[in-house]
């Protein structure tokens, strides 16, 4: 372990930072979401997901740098955040199967992921919806006089929603301990960023009056160090900052793009990012037999949170009512009473 | 505020107190509890829901009723949704609060409408008080209600005035007020109409006797008290100040003909499906109860 430190210093790596554990979350995330594909092409989950394969250096350098009770705000591509911010594997596999014993009681399903003892407060549907969500949480943690910071992601197509904009305004306004963490991975669903977004993006964040820098998206050291200045800014009580972290997916939008033989991306263009690939960078800074082993317990733990998975219940119809609403009130059903 | 450190308020002009619900507020709880926002209502609407889930609760007012539509995805779509896709996880204790919903003269097709019908169809716990004790105990219960909860106050039924003889008591959300006990027609009536149909049923009164019936819940319904109420009079009649398609009245039209046992044909008196115009003259036409000889009543 110190001679792995040793070369890893040598290298360049800032002491303190935790590369072998930083290569296996992002490990995790491509095989979990990789292993979901294959799921959702056997229809053993229900309808598309959004896959985080290629952009997980931005997901685990953000959440390395945020504490166990600072929170984050996810996006529909969420599966990425939820691990790092610490989701359990079995609860997320389980919940993507619809299973009672899923982090949200097979609820929410790929899209709305969410564990709030562990600050994430949910993945979202709707582009750049988790944004005053976000903004809010900040504020509640400042009220309680804490020093938690709230991290809030979103893509490079959130950036034309106004919503996001009016969050900006309002962070920076009452300097709220948010960092904005844009994952620009070149498309908004096809249309290209170059297509749907005018100017620069950190100038907009900027024009609110917050640091914002962009930062390599395929470099998790990079984010890890861009995250850390944002999130101390934040607790110091200097407010948000805005990080554009460029990064790429791999895949589709979504599952069923693979069915659709869509050609918005050329295949030089895929693979000229492939070259950069997060995980190949970040192995690099492991020794000796680090990767195999790591690699290999992945496999074995999500393994194991499959199975555990697939052996969970299914809620029943009869509890399709259920946590609706905190209150004793019942929603009506959807069949006459004398029908 | 002065029981619980959670709630504080949040909108646009609250510190001046432009609708006049926080007047005074800033002065006693401090900007910290009493926050102005800029014009961006998706934003501190949502910023409301990201406040709740950290144990706050939240008072948004919106100044005018159409304000919920440039909000509507993150009251809909994700506050009220929140504790269902969560699993139970997520409590949302927020109140959206509207003071002065409804038609005001000269306040024209923007400003005019209704619409708590259209958070009734989306799943939203609302109220829509008709008295000032009404009004007081549906807020309190909807502030210290774990969901998100509209409270709309109509715009005519502001200047009503009510002797509170006694305490101040919550309103519990789902149960229905009988204002007036009758034996020939329930009238069910929303919040300003409910005046409307007390002053129809003493001008009656000798000839039909009518029970007024004051829902207070739109969601939750007291359909229990509805039934009972109907149980006995076999007629049903609805005042709702909402567009007549998908309305309020609709709904309650529809549960009455498949549960209720009707022995006439039930009626309801509603807003026209159109926006309200500016004159006084056509407003009247679209969304005020017709003149008592031409009422249902005359009819039934």
């Amino acid at each position: 372990m110190a001679r792995a430190e040793e070369a890893r210093s040598g290298a360049g790596v800032r002491a303190g930072v935790r590369v072998a554990e930083l290569y296996r979350t992002m490990r995790t995330i491509r095989r979990f979401d990789e292993r979901i594909v294959d799921l959702v092409n056997a229809n053993e989950i229900a309808g598309t997901t959004h896959e985080y394969v290629g952009e997980e250096a931005v997901a685990v350098g953000v959440c390395a740098a945020l504490r166990s009770d600072d929170c984050i705000t996810s996006t529909h591509r969420g599966h990425g955040h939820v691990i790092a911010k610490g989701a359990d594997l079995t609860a997320m596999t389980a919940e993507l199967l619809g299973r009672t014993t899923g982090c949200n009681r097979g609820r929410g399903g790929s899209m709305h992921i969410a564990d709030l003892s562990l600050g994430i407060l949910g993945a979202n549907g709707i582009v750049a919806a988790g944004a005053p969500i976000a903004a809010g949480a900040a504020w509640a943690s400042r009220q309680e006089g804490s020093d938690r910071v709230v991290a809030c992601f979103f893509g490079d197509g959130g950036l034309n929603q106004g919503v996001l904009h009016e969050t900006m305004n309002l962070a920076a306004l009452w300097e709220l301990p948010l960092v904005f963490v844009c994952e620009n991975n070149g498309y908004a669903v096809t249309l290209s960023s170059a297509d749907s977004t005018a100017g620069s993006i950190v100038e907009r964040a900027s024009a609110y009056g917050m640091p914002a820098e962009r930062v390599d998206g395929m470099d998790v050291l990079a984010v890890l160090d861009a995250t850390e200045r944002a999130v101390a800014r934040a607790r110091r009580g200097e407010g948000p900052s805005f990080l554009e972290c460029l990064c790429y997916r791999y895949t589709g939008h979504h599952t069923a793009e693979r069915t659709m033989a869509l050609s918005y991306r050329s295949e030089e263009e895929i693979a000229s990012w492939r070259d950069r690939d997060p995980l190949e960078r970040c192995a690099q800074f492991l020794v000796g037999d680090e990767r195999g082993e790591i690699d290999a317990e992945v496999e074995h733990d999500l393994d194991a949170a499959l199975a555990a998975a697939r052996g969970a219940p299914r809620p029943r119809p009869d509890e399709a009512l259920e946590y609706v609403w905190a209150s004793g009130h019942r929603p009506r059903t959807g069949t006459s009473a004398h029908a | 505020m002065a029981r619980d450190d959670a709630v504080f308020v949040i909108g646009e002009d609250v510190r001046h107190a432009l609708r006049g619900v926080t007047k005074g507020l800033v002065e006693d709880f401090g900007p910290e509890r009493v926050l102005d926002t800029p014009i961006s209502e998706q934003a501190f609407t949502g910023f409301a829901t990201g406040a709740a889930l950290s144990g706050r609760r939240p008072v948004v007012e919106f100044q005018i009723p159409s304000l919920l539509y440039i909000a509507f995805e993150q009251i809909v779509n994700q506050a009220a949704k929140l504790r269902l896709m969560t699993g139970g996880q997520a409590s949302v204790p927020v109140t959206y609060l509207v003071p002065g919903s409804g038609a005001r003269l000269g306040l024209a097709a923007q400003h005019s409408d209704h619409p708590y019908a259209l958070l009734v169809h989306a799943g939203v716990k609302t109220v829509v008080p008709a008295t000032a004790s009404d009004a007081y105990g549906l807020f309190v219960s909807a502030i210290r209600d774990d969901d998100p909860v509209a409270l709309f106050a109509p715009a005519a039924a502001l200047g009503t005035r009510e002797q509170v003889d006694g305490q101040l008591v919550p309103v519990p959300l789902g149960r229905a007020r009988i204002h007036r006990a009758g034996d020939d027609v329930t009238v069910v009536a929303v919040g300003h109409l409910v005046r409307t149909a007390l002053t129809v049923a003493e001008e009656l009164a000798g000839e039909v006797s009518v029970e007024v019936f004051d829902p207070r819940s739109v969601l939750p319904f007291d359909w229990e008290a509805l039934a009972e109420s109907v149980g006995r009079t076999h007629r049903l009649v609805v005042f709702d100040d909402t567009n007549r398609s998908c309305g309020l009245a609709a709904e309650v039209l529809a549960t009455a003909a498949e549960e209720f046992d009707l022995r006439a044909r039930p009626r309801r008196v509603t807003r026209a499906d159109a926006p309200i115009p500016f004159g006084s003259n056509s407003r009247r036409r679209c969304c005020r109860a017709p003149p008592i000889s031409r009422s249902p009543f005359a009819r039934q």
